[in-house]
């Protein structure tokens, strides 16, 4: 349905938005690239000259570069591995008949609207100090010593806080997709005799793969640039230094630009693997 | 006014042709239908006229005027869509005078008229409903108003009644013939239903692949098709097609006769065979007979008071005079 | 017999369902319970639950010493802000995509898309010399452009799946109506989007609000928003439980409001229409 006069109109109110979009990935990249090939600190005699691979190197053999890629790993995995399990125990619970099934659905959403800064600092203060949270007061009741959560468990505390904030987002897709899913083809299963473990099984589960999927990508992008909920907890120290933190203390706070930048490629270059897979997704989808 | 002209017009999207170089002269106040297969680049031709689409080349005239590169709001015709496609969030008043808000007609003016088409169109106690409030006629009804109040040089319906249950169909069909009886606008109408474009039509266009096969009142293209193609999409059941000796003994390839010119007997006739499947109307039953030895079976029309039981045994006899004939390339033999 | 079953797990679906609800809200409403405790209370062991004197002097308190309403203001300018500026790119966009597609539609869609997965990190210096360079370095302006960037994607996307939606025909009889672009677009096309514009509105408003990198790196005292003025929380002085409970209500209780309206719309927003 087009004829000339409408194209021409369709680029024309098209163009704003490209433009605006490559240049706000292509000017930023290019820099970051730029930089990273050189050596470049700010507050210590600017730039000193081109490097050529040397930030890479660097950057990966220095060593904050492993035990940040582990943390990161460990802290995406878990809190999918929490997310997308519990997830979709709650979407399947939250699809039976109960009362009061919108007032439930709002509580469990409504983690998701916590800004960041405030569910890093009420879990960090309110929870998990170990003198005054609730926690501590819990383990005192049951005659145990409060466990000194961000230092000692600092990695699990960080689980914890981010799955806390994106349960609520696994919960709310898988529910939208098990709620698509057409109720004739369960009471059909139910007509031919399969058990209520089967039918999960073999009819439930393989229709959630695709949103499974769809949840795991999505999360993976936001969960690799995780960054407030350490910058209000630990700022890094504990283990807790991910990729993303890391560049980001290269890049502001010791202000080795260069060395940062690297790290910043790296990152991008990590991001658009899994970006890559989702956007095959999305495109197929596209297609129907 | 409304004289549509096409000159060679064509129409291709990237490399696949929809439209071969057509050339088609519509005149001012006909009811003109183009009917087809579909595929057969009906709507696309509608579309062309329209503005909706841009002609490859060629040439569209409205009324002498060059328009193909016209904008569809400036050449003056108005469309029925096959979904109605009327505004869901405006009233039936605000529907029907939407394209005289787009004209710049003033306030008074454009009640004016939407009341007057209201009235016309039996919609004067509807004006404040949603098109969602009504049923599928009435949102037809409101779909022509918009078109009528515009007083444009040329309607174009692109398959108006193929959302409408079969009932209603038959109603609207009327409807509009009286419309344009009293209107005589022009009007091209695009349907795959020959039976819509027999009943309805002044003139009738077939189209196939993008080429037109035939123009013509719809008795010349019932009487006197001038392809197999014509002859098999025109008529209602269709023209039993028949090749093989009993062809050549007409000189053709090919031999047309329509099952309403075969006579059916019991005792005696050219042709012989069993009765498969009877199709009783009431007033007419088809008989498609079998085992005729003339290839595929024959329908044959009769009065709704013979009886026939399957596997009947009986005999039909074409009248002579009815007989199409067809050469080896389809065509009509004069 | 069947019937009895039936009510008997529906209660127990029920019991359990509301169990894990509350938990999972508990933190919120531990915090908005806080904030009319006083401090002592606040830290109390055993915790005090609903029996304790509420208070609205920590609502009081933040407001006086921090000056909580500049806060907000800067959030509400800078989440609303680029919302406005990111609808006026992004509704002629989606329109264009969604009605005049074209061969290349399908890839500048998921381009798109790609450069909503560019970790932020990764042009954090660019940015933040550009932003010196131009004097966006804590300026409303600036994080409300840089906003309306990241966001721009999910809008378009958004917007793009709801206008598919609309019947192609519709916008042509509005053609052949007379109608122009212009008049198309106002009259036909945005009242019929109506609810899909709200929503898309909805969930960027809310993703603007909390946006919690940019908005802390990129501001120091007279842009920051919300995001940034709870986070000088992390290091406090002396007793202040009550306090930042305070502040975080303040700061979600808007957005919980907002959230819960646009629950729907929001996989479909999040998932870029592959979850509806």
């Amino acid at each position: 349905m087009s004829t000339k006069a409408s194209r021409s109109a369709a680029r024309l109110m098209l163009a704003p938005a490209v433009i605006l979009l490559l240049g706000w990935m292509l000017v930023p990249l290019t820099l970051t690239l730029i930089f990273s090939f050189q050596r470049y600190l700010p507050l210590r005699g600017g730039f000193q000259g081109w490097v050529g691979f040397e930030n890479y190197v660097r950057f990966v053999t220095s060593s904050a570069f492993w035990p940040s890629v582990q943390a990161t790993v460990i802290i995406v995995g878990g809190v999918l591995l929490i997310t997308v399990t519990l997830g979709i125990l709650l979407a399947i619970l939250l699809d039976q008949p109960m009362w009061g099934q919108g007032i439930v659905r709002i509580l469990v959403i409504a983690p998701f609207f916590v800004m960041p800064t405030v569910s890093g600092l009420v879990w960090k203060n309110m929870f998990m100090d170990p003198n005054n949270g609730l926690l501590s007061h819990l383990w005192r009741f049951f005659g145990a010593d409060p466990v000194i959560w961000l230092s000692d468990a600092s990695m699990l505390s960080i689980i914890l806080i981010v799955s806390w904030q994106w349960l609520p987002f696994a919960t709310l897709i898988l529910l939208t997709a098990i709620q698509s899913l057409d109720s004739e083809q369960l009471e059909a299963a139910e007509m031919d005799g399969a058990p209520v473990l089967s039918r999960f099984w073999h009819i439930i589960l393989p229709h959630l793969s695709r949103a499974v999927t769809i949840v795991i990508l999505i999360q993976t992008i936001f969960l690799l640039a995780i960054f407030a909920e350490i910058f209000v907890t630990t700022q890094g120290s504990f283990g807790t230094r991910t990729l993303t933190y890391l560049i980001f203390q290269r890049v502001l706070e010791s202000q080795n630009v260069g060395l940062g930048s690297a790290g910043g490629i790296y990152a991008v270059i990590l991001a658009n693997i899994f970006a890559l897979f989702l956007m095959r997704i999305v495109g197929k989808n596209l297609d129907r | 006014m409304g004289q549509i002209v096409l000159e060679q017009v064509t129409k291709s999207f990237g490399d696949v042709t929809v439209i071969p170089p057509l050339d088609l002269t519509i005149e001012d106040g006909e009811f003109t239908v183009f009917v087809g297969p579909s595929g057969c680049g009906k709507s696309t031709l509608l579309r062309l006229i329209a503005g909706l689409e841009d002609v490859t080349s060629g040439e569209i005239r409205i009324d002498g005027k060059e328009c193909s590169t016209i904008p569809p709001a400036k050449r003056g015709l108005a469309m029925v869509f096959q979904s109605y496609a009327l505004y869901p969030h405006m009233t039936v008043r605000k529907n029907i005078a939407f394209p005289l808000r787009m004209a710049g007609l003033d306030r008074a003016e454009q009640d004016r008229r939407v009341v007057q088409a209201a009235a016309v169109l039996n919609l004067t106690d509807y004006l404040d409903r949603r098109p969602g409030q009504l049923s599928g006629g009435q949102r037809q009804r409101v779909a022509i108003g918009r078109a009528i109040v515009r007083e444009p040089a040329a309607f174009l319906f692109d398959e108006p009644l193929s959302n409408l249950d079969a009932a209603l169909r038959v109603g609207m069909r009327l409807e509009i013939s009286e419309l344009h009886n009293r209107l005589k606008t022009t009007m091209i109408y695009v349907t795959h239903d020959q039976v819509e474009a027999m009943t309805m039509a002044d003139k009738i266009v077939v189209l196939r692949a993008g080429h037109i096969e035939q123009v013509g009142s719809p008795l010349q293209l019932y009487r006197a098709p001038r392809n197999l193609f014509v002859a098999g999409f025109i008529g209602s059941p269709k023209m039993n097609l028949i090749e093989g000796p009993e062809a050549a003994r007409h000189n053709a390839t090919t031999i047309g006769i329509r099952p309403e010119h075969i006579a059916i007997s019991a005792t005696e006739g050219r042709w012989s065979g069993t009765v498969g499947v009877s199709e009783h109307l009431g007033s007419d039953t088809f008989f498609h007979v079998q085992d005729t030895g003339l290839g595929e079976s024959v329908t044959v029309r009769a009065d709704g008071e013979v009886s026939f039981r399957h596997g009947d045994r009986i005999f039909l006899t074409p009248r002579d005079d009815m007989i199409h004939r067809f050469d080896a390339k389809g065509l009509r033999i004069a | 017999m069947a019937r009895t079953v039936r009510t008997h797990r529906k209660t127990l679906n029920t019991a359990l369902a509301w169990g894990i609800g509350l938990m999972m809200f508990f933190p919120i409403l531990w915090t908005m319970l806080t904030s009319f405790k006083t401090e002592a209370q606040a830290i109390s062991d055993p915790p005090v639950w609903f029996f304790f004197d509420w208070t609205l002097e920590n609502y009081r308190v933040v407001q006086e010493r921090s000056n909580y309403s500049r806060f907000l203001w800067n959030s509400i300018i800078i989440a609303g802000g680029s919302t406005v500026l990111g609808m006026i790119i992004a509704i002629p966009a989606a329109w264009s995509m969604a009605f005049v597609p074209s061969n290349r539609t399908k890839d500048i869609l998921l381009w798109m898309l790609s450069t909503k997965m560019l970790p932020a990190v990764g042009v954090l210096y660019p940015i933040y010399l550009i932003f010196i360079q131009l004097g966006l370095l804590d300026t409303r302006i600036g994080l409300t452009i840089v906003l309306m960037l990241i966001n721009l994607p999910i809008m378009v996307w958004m917007l793009y799946t709801y206008f598919k939606e609309i019947p192609g025909e519709i916008l042509e009889a509005a053609r052949m109506d007379g109608a122009g672009l212009r008049e198309e677009i106002l009259y036909v096309l945005t009242p019929m989007a109506i609810p899909g514009i709200a929503s898309t509105v909805l969930l960027n408003i809310i993703l603007a609000w909390n946006e919690a990198f940019w908005t802390l790196n990129l501001t120091a005292a007279r842009a920051a928003p919300l995001t940034a003025f709870i986070a000088s929380y992390s290091s406090p002085e002396g007793l202040f439980y009550a306090k930042l409970s305070a502040a975080s209500t303040m700061a979600i209780a808007p957005i919980l409001i907002l959230g819960w309206f646009s629950q729907k719309q929001l996989v479909r927003g999040l998932t870029f229409g592959a979850v509806k």
